[in-house]
């Protein structure tokens, strides 16, 4: 793992009685693609404008490279942020925009000259320096912001929703770039959104928010295939989310029903959230599923099939890659290695964080 | 479509008419009577007389308090409806309502109630005395009109830069923070040329009535300080000189005039000089 670089410790924050943020813990390293994911209202960009220095936290403490900067104001610290609405100066050209940090700290007109070919050639607009902002597009005014951010060197890119405004194709071409550009930089870049298809493929490490609280921080991989709780896999990709009893390791009771898995550890009679994913789930013939099921509805996806079965007093989402025709009787089969049990909410706090 | 845009147009008429009647023609007597002698030939003598040295004194000092006054006023309100930006949300609208107040209030009235503070004995010596501070003598000074000035013209120039400031987007502001600005530096680099068109009519909309004022002058510059509007009004009410009068119209007009073309034509080149950090 790189050297750790900022570290967020026990911080507090609410607006007008409001808790946004509590007790929240976040250590982010060198040259990492953090991102936050979670729901609007989930605390997400609260917590970006806590460490780019525009909010100050209630309680807690934030440290940047060994320092403590809690209360140092937004220009002197070593982060830029590409903000949702790109926020350019309307009154400026293209190249003026970019060099607006470089001047503030003095640099020279040569130095300057260089920043700006190299940063219109890294984010593909060369020849764009005398442009007005307002004539670009959003995806172009989009690249002058990130420009205008990473001239300034910063160790930190703070990105708040930057995709959000772009149609699909763009977001998708964007994306890539972005992974590109952290890639030639080098830098730690700290990127939100609710988009949850934008942060696993973009991200090192995604950091899973709902209402104040981190419910899961983890490569995308681990997120995706081993959510921690039932709020982790409703929010991440498609689910079937379940209500069991793990009977004892490696067996869980749901619908009626003891039905193997490779899950230990749980302890016995516990009621837990048992998960399985749409494309995990195999359609078979009647009698060799572990329920029996008619097919409710087929619905084409361009890649796969959205189907609904209902089997043991539960509507199963499955997805395939072949047609199934609706009515049909078929068997839902389980496989135990692609079962997920995650434990029930402890507390009430835990509860209210884990409902969205 | 072609009948549907004919009738539009009838819209307009009404306007047109407004216009005509109301600024067209009156306009047009000023300048009638400030370019004929009595007996109704044209003549440049009335104009001439009204260029002389006195009057254009008159219109200097008009000028100079004008521009103290506009310059007053831009100070108080920009940092007012910076404040004011922060808390729209909250209390903004009721600090917003008491600097428009006087706007409501007879101007006559308000300028009176000047006069009453300003005088020898009146409420600000006695407030000044009873802190054992010297008093000052400010009725009938420069000094009280451009006062009267300030508080009777200080909405126009709120107003036009409320709106303008309130147009910024909060993030913008913190873009430059963000950018290495320090408060004064994002003041000075983005605030002021963004909000240009506000100040710009806000000046306009200060200066003009400054310039032109009578009333304010009168009630507290007494008659030892006169302005080009009191000049005006003399002619007119106490004088009946109304071709001298009107010439002087003319003389204050063409200078306005002056001002707006020579602030249109430098405002562009501004605009991209003062973007330039």
């Amino acid at each position: 793992m790189e050297k750790e670089l900022l570290r967020l410790a026990h911080i507090e924050k609410s607006f007008a009685g409001r808790k946004i943020l509590e007790d929240l813990n976040l250590t982010v390293h060198e040259n990492e693609f953090v991102t936050l994911l979670g729901p609007s209202g989930c605390g997400k960009t609260t917590l970006l404008r806590l460490i780019g220095g525009f909010e100050l936290p209630d309680a807690g403490k934030i440290w940047f490279d060994g320092q403590d900067i809690t209360r140092l104001a937004p220009e002197k610290r070593q982060v830029n942020t590409v903000f949702q609405k790109y926020s350019l100066f309307a009154h400026m050209d293209v190249a003026e925009n970019i060099a607006f940090g470089l001047k503030l700290k003095g640099k020279s007109r040569s130095y300057i000259q260089d920043k700006i070919q190299y940063a219109l050639k890294l984010v593909n607009l060369d020849g764009y320096e005398h442009a007005r902002v307002t004539e670009l597009s959003g995806g172009q005014q989009q690249r002058i912001a990130i420009a205008r951010a990473v001239v300034n060197e910063p160790k930190v890119l703070l990105l708040d929703e930057p995709l959000s405004a772009l149609d699909l194709k763009l977001r998708q071409s964007m994306q890539r770039e972005l992974v590109k550009l952290k890639r030639e930089l080098g830098i730690t870049f700290i990127f939100v959104t609710h988009d949850q298809q934008e942060a696993l493929s973009m991200s090192d490490t995604v950091v899973v928010m709902n209402q104040g609280w981190i419910q899961q921080i983890g490569t995308p991989e681990s997120v995706y295939n081993e959510p921690e709780n039932a709020f982790v896999a409703d929010f991440i990709g498609d689910s079937n989310i379940v209500d069991g009893i793990m009977v004892h390791d490696e067996l869980v009771h749901l619908l009626g029903k003891d039905i193997p898995c490779i899950n230990k550890g749980f302890g016995e009679n516990v009621p837990v959230d048992v998960q399985i994913r749409p494309e995990d789930i195999q359609i078979v013939s009647p009698d060799e599923g572990d329920f029996r099921g008619v097919i409710q509805s087929v619905v084409f996806k361009g890649t796969v099939y959205d189907i609904t079965i209902a089997a043991g007093g539960f509507d199963w989402l499955v997805q395939t890659i072949t047609g199934h025709e609706a009515g049909k009787e078929v068997g839902v089969r389980l496989p135990p290695y692609n079962i997920q049990i995650m434990a029930k909410p402890a507390s009430e706090d835990e509860e209210a964080a884990g409902d969205a | 479509m072609h009948k549907d845009w004919s009738i539009r147009r009838l819209f307009g008429v009404p306007f047109v008419l407004w216009g005509v009647l109301f600024v067209v023609l009156p306009l047009f007597f000023v300048l009638h009577a400030g370019l004929t002698d009595e007996v109704g030939t044209f003549t440049l003598a009335v104009l001439g007389e009204a260029v002389q040295w006195e009057y254009l004194k008159a219109l200097g000092l008009s000028v100079l308090l004008a521009l103290v006054s506009t310059l007053a006023c831009l100070v108080l309100g920009y940092p007012l409806c910076l404040i004011l930006r922060e808390y729209r949300q909250k209390n903004g609208m009721i600090i917003f309502l008491l600097f428009l107040l006087p706007l409501w209030m007879n101007s006559l009235l308000t300028t009176m109630a000047w006069q009453t503070i300003l005088e020898r004995n009146g409420v600000l010596n006695l407030f000044l005395g009873a802190l054992g501070l010297p008093t000052l003598q400010l009725v009938n000074t420069p000094a009280a009109i451009v006062i009267g000035m300030v508080y009777n013209f200080l909405p126009y120039m709120v107003l036009p830069l409320f709106v303008s400031v309130s147009k910024v987007d909060k993030s913008v502001i913190e873009a430059a923070r963000d950018l290495g600005a320090s408060h004064w530096q994002t003041l000075r680099y983005v605030m002021l040329p963004l909000t240009r068109a506000g100040i710009i009519s806000g000046c306009t909309m200060v200066f003009i009535p400054a310039l032109t004022t009578f009333v304010i002058s009168a009630l507290l510059g007494g008659n030892k300080v006169l302005l080009i509007g009191n000049i005006i009004e003399q002619e007119f009410t106490a004088a009946y000189d109304w071709q001298l009068g009107s010439a002087l119209s003319m003389v204050l007009m063409i200078f306005i005039i002056l001002n707006m073309l020579l602030e249109f034509f430098t405002s562009e080149d501004n605009e991209r000089k003062e973007a330039r950090v």
